[in-house]
């Protein structure tokens, strides 16, 4: 049981130390690209501890049936997320590649879209 | 019990993170940073509406609900980049071709 509980708070550690790394890079990354990759990728991450911790603490509370069918729908949830993050991040990325807008560099720091 | 104050903190840390996303929704430069904050809210929701389950203990029900509150999210950013998508690409057609060569 303690050794669950220290799985469970490492995982809600590393969770949140994932998404104050992508609020970070939400507020200070220059460009529209960076941003959107902080927000992304670090997002994922953070979804994917935190609801390991929800799952191993409805498995120790609720060690019956309805527990097992709650944590499988939380890994139907994170499946889910795998599946439509990167694709939703692909449609942003294409719809600014499609308006014209440059990636950000040092040399043309002023033309952004 | 500790393990329930840890995930009120997390709970606290998901909504200060999703604050960083609605600074960047409300006043991004451009038009496609507004669609970053909304995604970026609607994603860290998803989590964040699991742990409101641990918390009331109710999770078999708020379950269904972060899973309808994904595919929603989901289907709503994938639809504004569309949008904006198409309205940018018609702008510029009118514009000289030689503005982005590798365009597909």
């Amino acid at each position: 049981m303690l050794f669950v509980n220290t799985l469970i708070a490492l995982l809600l550690l590393a969770g949140c130390l994932f998404l104050v790394g992508g609020a970070v890079g939400i507020l200070r990354m220059p460009d529209f690209y960076t941003r959107l990759h902080a927000a992304s990728l670090l997002d994922t991450t953070a979804l994917i501890c935190l609801l390991g911790a929800a799952i191993l603490y409805v498995l120790t509370q609720h060690p019956d049936l309805n527990g097992v069918i709650t944590s499988l729908k939380i890994i139907l949830i994170a499946v889910f997320v795998f599946i439509t993050s990167p694709t939703a991040t692909h449609a942003i990325v294409d719809a600014g590649m499609r308006a014209g807008g440059k990636p950000w560099t040092r040399k043309n720091e002023e033309k952004q879209i | 019990m500790f393990i329930n104050t840890l995930f009120n903190a997390a709970a606290i840390c998901i909504a200060m993170a999703m604050a960083a996303g609605l600074y960047r929704a409300a006043r991004g430069p451009s038009s496609l940073d507004h669609i970053i904050g909304v995604n970026a809210i609607g994603s860290k929701t998803t989590p964040l509406l699991i742990i409101i389950g641990v918390m009331y203990q109710r999770v078999d029900m708020l379950v269904d609900i972060a899973l309808a509150y994904a595919m929603l999210n989901f289907i709503a950013v994938l639809a504004a980049s569309r949008y904006f998508q198409k309205r940018r690409g018609l702008h510029e057609d009118a514009a000289p071709p030689s503005h982005n060569p590798d365009k597909g």
